[in-house]
């Protein structure tokens, strides 16, 4: 019997032993993967990253040397417009869902839509602003239709994210200030949003990375072309005025694919390479950015 | 000064709004992508089962009775094996290295670990893809032979896409496992692995489902890595080597070359049709899983 037991526990014991070897050995797997792509990346980029004349050059479809100066610009432009229009939208419908939604099937709805939202395949986002902002409201392959698609991709993250948010903030301060006579509005504009705004400031850091880098919800609406951007002109009607909303524009996350699907670049790999360094690099500094700036501001708003 | 009352009404009107607009938004593009996905059996004549079990897509030209030959059972079988494939290869490597963070290393899993792979989630799919196109196809290419290209690449690259998104949802299903089971466990005398594999995976097991499938709904709708590295032949995925096609891929490449009305544009909406009721049947199991989750735990 004593026999028995004492080979059961030396049965577990091994057991336990060979487990824990397989599961550090996993994580060591993914930990070597994951630094394996970002330094494979980075160092498959690295000549082209710090070239100024790369990073500002105008792209070249049928010789070597192209740059990346218009689409750096239209990522970063794109952006600004999507967090622009996406950002006051979800603060509204997050704000609506947490504090104002009756328990009734428009509230319901409004939920549901936002799920199936979030759960949309970008490129059925994509075709849909092609249908929708290209062909029947004729805005064409523009930067406005681009930012309204990357709009609706972006919505669901920030509402979520907003959400929690402000469902995070501790109820007494909500009905600290409900008791003062302060509306539910003032409450939310002067107590829960200020109250919420470094996890806010992540979040919308977090999701202008995830905009950052899409792609397929961008080739049918804002376009697979650049042209070339003057950046002296501010006539807004003119296809090179780089703040013309009207006009097409090509993004870094596009550029990768399109050349690389065409496949008539002659250096194609460095150029796509040096590309995709240089779209690493601006996803991790958002990411890096929304780390720090969360912490900054919950450690001031915690001090005051 | 303003009422109170009448701020408040205008508070709720405004946001109520914007919750408005994103609902119109979702529903005018279910309604729209309907719309024209349905049009190819209701105005172009196609029959249903010849476009979902016919193994030939040819759209230019037509079969003997004059319609036009749409198979679209390649798209759907190559979008199904890529994405159960990409399982296959993720859910080891997340569900391990999940256990690992949570249970054997919480030091350097929370601090250095989970922080990588939560900062991965946003690496660019097209990154991944182009990985793929100049790793996964040369390398495939050396040891499987044809053209690197096919169901196994695209796979490996859907793994490696999908692998943070899993793997951080994992964590967070095996870190909400109460630190009573594990001290139950441990106090009827079960060792770490013993605790792990029949109490903390078990009851964790809905969470884990639910990272799976939120990560195949990822790997399901990817467009453009899978287009890159997939070969894009419109063929039965026979073989995992030899180039395929999936949904995405046809649609990223069809939907530039074609006349909205013609009927091969419409054989793509009703494939972007296809792609919508699969997240839409995702978010249905999520939210079984979810149900039966919380009766199972009273």
């Amino acid at each position: 019997m004593a026999d028995t037991v004492a080979a059961h526990i030396k049965k577990a014991r091994t057991q336990d032993r060979i487990a824990t070897g397989i599961l550090i050995a996993t994580a060591g797997v993914i930990c070597a993967l994951l630094a394996a792509i970002i330094i494979y990346i980075l160092v498959s980029g690295a000549s082209k990253v710090f070239d100024p004349a790369f990073l500002t050059g105008k792209p070249q479809q049928f010789q070597a040397g192209g740059g990346i100066g218009p689409e750096l610009f239209n990522s970063f432009y794109l952006l600004l417009l999507t967090l622009i229009i996406s950002t006051p939208l979800s603060l509204g419908a997050a704000v609506f869902l947490v504090e104002y939604a009756p328990d009734n099937v428009a509230t319901r709805t409004v939920k549901t839509a936002i799920e199936v939202l979030s759960s949309l395949p970008s490129i059925v986002v994509g075709l849909f602003g092609f249908l929708f902002f290209v062909l029947t409201l004729g805005w064409g392959f523009s930067i406005i239709s681009g930012a309204l698609a990357l709009t609706m991709f972006n919505i669901p993250i920030l509402v979520r994210v907003i959400q929690q948010a402000l469902e995070a903030v501790p109820s007494d301060q909500r009905d600290a200030g409900l008791a003062l006579g302060l509306t539910r509005w003032e409450t939310t504009v002067h107590i829960l949003i200020p109250a919420a705004i470094p996890a806010v400031v992540t979040g919308i850091i977090l999701s202008a990375g995830r905009v950052f880098g899409e792609a397929a919800a961008l080739i049918y609406t804002a376009g697979q072309s650049a042209p070339v951007l003057d950046f002296s002109n501010f006539n807004l009607a003119s296809m090179s005025c780089p703040w013309n909303i009207w006009r097409p524009a090509e993004t870094l996350a596009v550029h990768i694919w399109k050349i690389n699907s065409e496949g008539v670049v002659p250096d194609l790999t460095a150029v796509s390479n040096g590309t995709a360094a240089v779209l690493l690099l601006c996803v991790l500094a958002f990411n890096l950015l929304a780390r720090f700036l969360g912490r900054r501001l919950s450690k001031k708003l915690a001090a005051e | 000064m303003i009422p109170k009352r009448s701020i408040e009404r205008v508070g709720k009107l405004a946001t109520g709004a914007c919750a408005a607009v994103a609902t119109v938004l979702v529903i005018t593009l279910i309604f729209m992508v309907a719309q024209h996905g349905l049009a190819t059996f209701t105005v172009d004549g196609i029959s249903p089962s010849g476009f979902f079990f016919g193994t030939t897509w040819n759209p230019h030209q037509t079969d003997d009775a004059g319609s036009p030959l749409m198979g679209a059972l390649p798209m759907i079988a190559g979008s199904f094996a890529v994405t159960l494939l990409s399982c296959l290869f993720v859910l080891p490597f997340a569900i391990g290295s999940a256990v690992f963070v949570v249970e054997i290393a919480p030091g350097f899993g929370r601090k250095v670990l989970q922080p990588v792979v939560e900062l991965l989630v946003g690496i660019p799919s097209v990154v991944f893809g182009l990985i793929g196109l100049t790793v996964i196809v040369p390398w495939v290419r050396g040891w499987a032979g044809g053209t690197g290209y096919g169901v196994f690449s695209a796979s490996l690259v859907l793994a490696v896409m999908v692998l943070p998104t899993v793997t951080s949802l994992a964590i967070d299903a095996i870190a909400s496992v109460p630190d009573s089971y594990r001290e139950g466990s441990y106090g009827l005398g079960c060792v770490r692995w013993q605790t792990i594999w029949n109490v903390v995976l078990r009851s964790a097991a809905p969470g884990l489902m639910t990272a799976v499938i939120l990560g195949m709904t990822r790997a399901f709708g990817e467009a453009l890595a899978v287009q890159m590295v997939i070969g894009n032949a419109a063929a039965m995925p026979m073989s995992l080597f030899t180039p395929a096609t999936t949904l995405t891929s046809v649609l990223t490449m069809g939907m530039g070359n074609e006349a909205m009305g013609t009927v091969y544009n419409d054989a793509l909406w009703s494939l972007a049709l296809v792609l919508l009721l699969m997240s839409l049947a995702f978010i249905l199991i999520v939210h079984l899983i979810a149900r039966k989750g919380a009766r199972s735990n009273g």
